[in-house]
């Protein structure tokens, strides 16, 4: 399975499936990254995590850990 | 008749400033029950009638952050007359995804388009009227920062509420899941409101547990719906949380087709793309960190914070108001205990509170630009790998940064970080830093006792920083810090100018509440310490006593001296001088040179390196014993006017508590650990304490390396808050 985690910066995405439950899985769906939404991975911190992508026309920040639970294509 | 509207939008979708320009400068600032988020509320200007509340920025009405739980709460159990739901209309998807669920609670409602100016000044176009249309409720363009469209906005939502005019439901998902929430609908309309009905019944699908046990459904019921979600789920191949969140963005993707044009091509990079480039670059970001980080530190707490609040002690509290008080009340033939009263206890106290105001407006308002513009989320964005392995956020390094300064602007600054837990162990560690003013107590032992050892004043920074990896690390493995949820998933808003009135809004809005709540106790704190060291016993009468070995506090220091006799600093003078540590860090050289019959000021003697005069100090220590006592003064309770801060910030007299204790036990086991087990490696034997050190020393490790039991990523509901 692919997750964001693999993708590269400067990759354009498309999201297949969310995995995991709870609390920080909803959170990724509210802020707008759904089945089918297009992800743009922007960056890396300086330190290597988190990551910095575009969604939906805004910046998000997302913890390499958290990543794992976004099945892409 | 009055009627109350409900400010209600997501972060940085400008609802601050709407709202400062909504009510003016007079608004009511307090906190939700029970927890530690903001609530402030106000009158709509030149309109008594028309309350304004703010809601916390909220990103989706969930029940799993602190801030959305509070806010759907306050819409559906106080139930205001209509809602203000402010939407940026430069990030118009995601802002809608709040307001899709805003008009399911059923409330007469509008929606306020904010940042028009930047949409019209993009050359992009956003049709009010059919987005009203699409959405089901009257739509205003705004624009916050330049104070067009606010209070027409405003006004159009008391209408609204008069009349009672609620928005139209507009039909959001699919057919299926459509026809699953009739089915609860129909099962539920006895048991709730009927306005919010479709509300409960989306919840109910989405198995929202908050929901599930306020309703208190019967077994049939509650079977007879899981049913209806589990059919759908199953024809949608996804669970009902994920299918209600996919369906709302999609009814938005498709809305926002009709009505908005956008004039460049995607991939084009705006102003803030390219500032963003420069910033957060994998090469260029912690340079340009450190430079940042560097000039706040200047300003506030190298020069003119320290310059204005050495003014402010030295000049405008001692010399223009305490000696021309003291002179004049003498002159008036007032009894010495009064005059010491009111100089030294009320106008001391109240001037130990006025003289960290001028540093903290200098940090506010740094703190405030850097919030303003976005840099902050930057900062937690950079910080955060380091940070959360030790339960803090990113955020978490301006406090400390400010407190090697002072700890009380430190913990002040802790504000800015929204996860409650983060900003409770943040508040919890801070002052484990070493404040300039434990300076002073590191430079008497390492000049004095330790014959200027360069390794002392590293070690106590080395030791602060420990101080605080251990505790994080400890801590977050705790009860109380798991459970709830801090997802970093967090915006990273595009920069924009600062606006000046935000800027001293939210200096003011601080400054003002530091004074307020941190000053009681401080002052109070000060009263009760001056009362204890100048007043004692002598040839049985009480009297006001001119030497500190004759007053309370040597009596007290004596019973109290025995506590520290395990950490190898057993005498009275040290007890006494850790508890003068209270009012201020720097107090304890002070005190020591006074109960050791040094003549002369010993903080000046310190400060010249005449360590020689300070000889008696050094006889009543050993090396041992002269380290323990100074790990321990640097990491137990922090003065009075930090702990002041600390209670500001925790809000709460448990939290504070817990911090204040939670200091002096682990300055208390380190003390004691490092005593004991020197003085056994040193040839000291072994003791019944020894033994206590050891098993402290396994009880330490035990917390630091067990397993924890709360894994980040396995939290449920938020706990302690009622739905």
């Amino acid at each position: 399975m692919k997750t964001l985690r693999n993708a590269k910066v400067g990759e354009t995405v498309t999201v297949v499936k969310l995995h995991g439950e709870g609390a920080v899985k909803r959170r990724i769906m509210d802020m707008g990254i759904t089945k089918g939404t297009t992800v743009f991975v922007r960056k890396t911190a300086p330190l290597g995590d988190p990551i910095e992508v575009t969604v939906r026309g805004f910046e998000l920040s997302l913890r390499k850990g958290d990543c794992e639970m976004i099945e892409i294509a | 008749m009055g009627v109350t509207i409900a400010l209600a939008g997501n972060p940085n979708c400008g609802k601050t400033t709407m709202f400062n320009s909504l009510t003016g400068s007079i608004q009511r600032v307090g906190n939700w029950p029970g927890v530690t988020v903001e609530k402030k509320e106000g009158h709509l200007k030149g309109d008594k009638e028309i309350v304004i509340q703010d809601l916390p920025g909220i990103y989706s009405l969930s029940p799993y952050t602190l801030e959305e739980v509070v806010s759907r709460n306050y819409l559906i159990n106080e139930k205001p007359d209509a809602i203000l739901n402010i939407v940026d209309a430069t990030n118009l998807e995601r802002n809608l995804y709040l307001t899709t669920q805003l008009i399911e609670i059923g409330l007469p409602m509008v929606v306020a388009l904010n940042m028009m100016d930047v949409v019209n000044k993009n050359g992009d176009k956003i049709d009010p009227k059919k987005l009203g249309e699409a959405l089901g409720c009257q739509v205003v363009e705004t624009s916050a920062l330049k104070g067009t469209g606010c209070k027409e906005a405003a006004q159009l939502a008391a209408k609204k509420a008069q009349s009672g005019e609620k928005p139209v439901l507009p039909h959001v998902f699919r057919g299926t899941v459509e026809h699953a929430i009739a089915h609860i609908e129909e099962s539920i309309q006895d048991k709730v409101d009927p306005q919010r009905l479709r509300w409960y019944a989306v919840k109910l699908f989405e198995r929202d547990e908050k929901v599930q046990a306020t309703l208190q459904l019967d077994e049939e019921t509650r079977a007879h719906i899981e049913e209806h979600i589990a059919e759908c789920e199953q024809e949608l191949d996804d669970d009902a949380e994920s299918i209600i969140t996919n369906e709302r963005y999609a009814y938005i993707s498709r809305i926002i087709h009709t009505c908005y044009k956008k004039a460049k091509k995607p991939g084009s990079l705006s102003v803030s793309d390219k500032i963003d480039r420069v910033v957060t670059n994998k090469w260029a970001a912690l340079p340009i960190f450190a430079a940042v980080m560097f000039v706040v530190y200047y300003v506030s707490v190298t020069t003119i914070g320290t310059i204005v609040t050495d003014f402010t002690n030295d000049t405008f509290v001692a010399a223009w108001i305490q000696e021309p008080l003291q002179n004049w009340l003498t002159g008036l033939g007032t009894a010495p205990w009064l005059v010491g009263l009111l100089c030294d206890g009320i106008v001391g106290g109240v001037g130990a509170v006025i003289g960290f105001i001028p540093q903290m407006v200098v940090l506010f308002f740094f703190l405030a630009i850097l919030e303003d513009i976005g840099y902050m989320a930057r900062v937690a964005f950079i910080m955060d790998r380091i940070f959360r392995k030790f339960g803090l956020s990113g955020k978490s390094f301006i406090p400390m940064l400010i407190g090697t300064g002072c700890g009380v602007p430190g913990v002040m600054a802790s504000r800015t970080i929204e996860s409650e837990r983060d900003r409770r162990m943040t508040i919890i560690t801070t002052t484990f830093i070493p404040c300039s003013a434990k300076m002073p107590i590191v430079a008497l032992m390492a000049g004095a006792i330790f014959g200027g050892a360069w390794w002392v004043a590293p070690s106590a920074y080395f030791i602060g920083v420990a101080a605080i990896v251990i505790s994080g690390i400890m801590l977050k493995k705790t009860k109380r810090f798991a459970g709830d949820p801090a997802p970093f998933v967090m915006e990273l808003p595009a920069y924009h100018l600062p606006s000046g009135k935000n800027v001293l809004h939210s200096v003011w809005e601080r400054a003002k509440s530091f004074f307020r709540k941190a000053g009681t106790i401080i002052l109070l704190s000060s009263i009760l310490i001056w009362f204890l060291s100048s007043f004692g016993v002598v040839d049985g009468a009480f009297v006001m006593v001119e030497d500190m070995n004759l007053s309370i506090l040597a009596v007290v220091g004596t019973a109290l001296a025995f506590l520290f006799v395990p950490l190898g600093f057993g005498s009275w003078q040290a007890a006494v001088a850790t508890i003068m540590g209270l009012v201020a860090k720097e107090e304890v050289v002070g005190v020591f040179g006074v109960l050791f019959g040094i003549s002369g000021d010993a903080l000046e003697l310190v400060e010249s390196g005449a360590f020689n005069e300070l000889a008696p100090i050094a006889a009543a220590f050993t090396l041992l014993g002269a380290f323990s006592f100074l790990v321990f003064n640097l990491l137990c309770a922090p003065c009075f006017a930090a702990i002041g801060a600390i209670k500001r910030e925790m809000n709460n007299a448990k939290w504070t508590l817990f911090a204040v204790g939670y200091q002096c036990g682990f300055a208390y086991l380190c003390s004691l650990i490092i005593y004991q087990l020197g003085s056994l490696f040193t040839g000291g034997g072994f003791t019944v304490w020894t033994a206590v050190a050891f098993l402290g020393l396994a009880f330490l490790l035990y917390m630091l390396f067990r397993k924890n039991k709360y894994d980040e990523n396995h939290l449920t509901v938020l706990k302690g808050v009622q739905a």
